[in-house]
């Protein structure tokens, strides 16, 4: 039956994500843009509040809690309303647990999931996207050449967040033309971190190039049997996820210049009194409605297990466009107080940008 | 639980509406669009039908408004001939106590085909409608109304058609304002109330849209709904106009609903068009690598998605009994706006196609436009919205 409301338990995790992105996230968000740097002791509160371990099977030491594409997107979108580089650092380990959490072989998973289990936070990645124009991760320059039992990998990576923390990295490159998944430990021959990447925005998250010469894994590290293993709902978990991050920031950007716009006094009234405000203000919270529901409803696909290409890519898409019309409008909304840094909008809108070139960011 | 699948029931219900859709309402769509004011008998006959059998009950929820994407689908202006208590029905339902709810809904299922209708807006005053002029006078056990009245959907057919019924806002006292504006039913055929004339219009034209005059119109006292008081709440704020304006939370989504019915009318002939050319749109591809006219559709195609389901979580919050004024409004907005854009660009993209009157595509442009004026054009209710997010009242965003 169609429905709106989330379940009690989804409620709860989003009252407490929204509890740790307002109490803590909020706080510090602007001095850790400004260094570049997160400092560890939020990530671990943040990872001991078991947003990402705890749909992990009791089996390999988890909770045992339902995987669920919207559960995900409703913490996603709660934690990038906080800050996004944090939110995508905290939830960084699930590019590589979930995965293999849903199309794992069971020796993969029997070998990896309980280390994402633990008390402590586990740096963990993955590298989709490559640093070239015409990027496209369904016809990948990256290789994987099956030589005996093992394969080689050959190729260039970029936007790798926490590539140097990790110590396990998820792989993405095409064998035969077919975009594949590989297990890549840290300490692999032939794999070389880069220099940390310089960013428009998401600064405080560390991300880095990745070259991968003559890399060679070993052949169980291909995630999943081929059966199994399903690239296409992981882009689709990216996209959603994505979505609802976009949400997230822009709901950021709308709220603070809307109490901006009720605060600031030009000729005698609030400049959120005029229409030409007013309106801005009234398109942007329809497009952030508009575009969650569509990510739910996408969410919603990828957890009955259908076919989700369609709506996770036009939902994608439309949040990309959503979120920098919004986040432009925060600036704008703000004048010449929302370019300087003192003001958060300026931070929201280079955040915003980079929807349009993030991709592989599967953490639901 | 976040859900967006129908109920067995609702599928039902889509499928049927989709069939009376595309068997009765599209074969005469272009007639009845090129004979304007000529009514469809058959169609309205065998709609009454099956709306008192159950297959095409016509209300404000979420099943019924599935239903009317469908039927929009196939024809806007045709839907709008379906018999029913339609909006003076949805201002009864909103402020009516349960002995007017009867008295005036009961026979609605029985008979003759009869309409309701809505009567609010006036030469000079359309979304403003505060400022209405059409007066109601007391007179003993009767109230006495005089005014014209312009724009009233199914207008000729409620106020004519034995059974039928206009619901006419109207002041009881000019000084009071807002806190003076009343509605009232007028059952069809009163002597007093006559139809002036018919609009020619852009586009529903099988829908009649009248002008009514009230001319020493006499009605019971009871025929007002809600408080004949005259009382001031606070600052401006009155019962009389909330019943309006909550009469619109509740119709605003239907719109909406009929909005997002004609855009996926387009949608659904350029895809097929295009299907038959063996051109298919890549969803997935990254953007750099797709071309204009994909990029084209599927931006309508996200439009028509977050239209409809804005749409359907207004319609969702009032089954829920939870107030939905921002979201009802968010919802019109959206869906009006949304549709126009659809059906223009669709007729930009289909060329010749799109432009001929050979086919339905043009007409739905003129169709569509309607759904970003009635019931609150996109503007006000991008204003109430905003004076909702901003948490605003009437006087601090005018």
């Amino acid at each position: 039956m169609i429905s709106f409301s989330p379940t009690e338990e989804q409620q709860m995790i989003v009252s407490m994500a929204k509890q740790f992105a307002s109490g803590e996230m909020r706080k510090i968000y602007r001095q850790c843009d400004e260094n570049g740097a997160i400092p560890e002791g939020v990530i671990d509160t943040a990872w001991k509040m078991g947003l990402t371990s705890s749909s992990i099977p009791e089996e390999y030491g988890g909770p045992g809690g339902e995987h669920s594409a919207i559960t995900g997107s409703l913490i996603a979108e709660e934690l990038a309303w906080g800050d996004l580089s944090m939110a995508m650092h905290i939830l960084c380990p699930a590019l590589f647990a979930y995965p293999i959490l849903e199309m794992g072989t069971e020796s993969q998973r029997k070998k990896y999931l309980p280390l994402f289990s633990d008390e402590k936070y586990k740096a963990a990645t993955s590298g989709l996207i490559e640093p070239r124009f015409g990027f496209d991760p369904y016809s990948l320059s990256t290789t994987a050449r099956l030589d005996g039992n093992e394969y080689v990998l050959n190729g260039e990576k970029c936007y790798v967040p926490l590539a140097a923390e990790a110590d396990l990295l998820l792989v993405y490159a095409a064998e035969d033309g077919t975009s594949h998944a590989f297990i890549v430990e840290r300490d692999t021959k032939g794999l070389e971190i880069g220099e940390r990447e310089k960013n428009m925005g998401i600064r405080a998250l560390t991300t880095y190039e990745l070259s991968l010469k003559n890399c060679h894994v070993p052949k169980e590290n291909l995630l999943g049997d081929p059966r199994g293993y399903d690239f296409n709902r992981i882009m689709n978990c990216s996209r959603v996820a994505l979505s609802a991050m976009a949400v997230g920031v822009a709901k950021a950007a709308m709220e603070y210049s809307r109490d901006y716009a009720k605060e600031r006094v030009a000729f005698g009234e609030p400049i959120g009194s005029r229409q030409t405000v007013a309106f801005m203000l009234a398109e942007m919270a329809i497009e952030i409605d508009a575009t969650r529901l569509m990510t739910w409803e996408a969410a919603w696909k990828l957890d009955r297990k259908e076919e989700a290409t369609k709506e996770a890519s036009l939902v994608k898409t439309y949040a990309d466009d959503m979120v920098l019309m919004v986040t432009d409008r925060g600036v704008q909304i703000l004048g010449g107080h929302g370019y300087v840094r003192e003001h958060p909008v300026e931070l929201w809108l280079r955040n915003g940008r980079g929807f349009a070139t993030f991709d592989g960011m599967a953490i639901v | 639980m976040i859900d967006f699948e129908p109920t067995q029931e609702q599928k039902e219900a889509i499928d049927i509406a989709h069939e009376f859709a595309e068997e009765l309402f599209r074969p005469v769509s272009r007639y009845y669009d090129e004979h304007e004011h000529e009514s469809p008998r058959e169609l309205i006959d065998k709609t009454w039908g099956e709306r008192n059998k159950g297959t095409l009950a016509l209300g404000l929820d979420v099943t019924a408004c599935l239903r009317i994407e469908e039927l929009c689908w196939g024809d806007a202006g045709l839907f709008l001939c379906v018999p029913g208590p339609g909006l003076g029905g949805a201002a009864i339902f909103a402020s009516g106590t349960k002995e007017q709810l009867s008295r005036f809904l009961g026979h609605f299922n029985e008979g003759d085909p009869k309409w309701g209708a809505m009567a609010m807006t006036e030469p000079g005053c359309g979304s403003d409608t505060s400022a209405i002029t059409a007066t109601a006078t007391r007179d003993g056990a009767e109230w006495v109304l005089n005014g014209e009245k312009i724009f009233v959907t199914w207008g000729k057919r409620a106020a004519e058609n034995p059974g039928g019924l206009v619901v006419v806002w109207a002041t009881v006292d000019k000084s009071a304002g807002r806190a003076g504006m009343k509605s009232f039913v007028v059952p069809a055929g009163t002597p007093g109330m006559r139809v002036e004339k018919l609009e020619k219009k852009l586009g529903i034209r099988a829908s009649d849209t009248a002008t009514i005059i009230f001319d020493n119109c006499h009605i019971p006292f009871e025929n007002i709904l809600g408080s004949p008081e005259v009382k001031k709440v606070d600052k401006g704020e009155t019962k009389g106009f909330k019943g309006a304006m909550a009469t619109f939370d509740a119709t605003r989504p239907v719109v909406a609903a009929m909005a997002i019915g004609v855009g996926r009318a387009a949608l659904d002939f350029i895809k097929e068009t295009l299907r038959k050319q063996g051109i298919q749109i890549r969803y997935g591809v990254p953007r750099q690598k797709l071309t204009v006219l994909e990029r084209d559709i599927m931006e309508m195609e996200a439009n028509y998605k977050a239209a409809k389901l804005l749409t359907l979580r207004a319609l969702w919050m009032m089954s829920q009994f939870q107030p939905n004024n921002l979201e009802a409004s968010m919802a019109k907005a959206k869906a009006g706006l949304a549709v126009t854009k659809i059906t223009q660009k669709a007729v930009e993209i289909m060329g010749p196609l799109g432009y001929s009157r050979k086919y339905l595509l043009e007409k739905w442009m003129r169709d569509a436009k309607i759904n970003d004026i009635f019931e609150g054009t996109g503007q006000i209710n991008m204003l109430i919205v905003a004076r909702r997010i901003l948490d605003y009242s009437r006087d601090q965003l005018r």
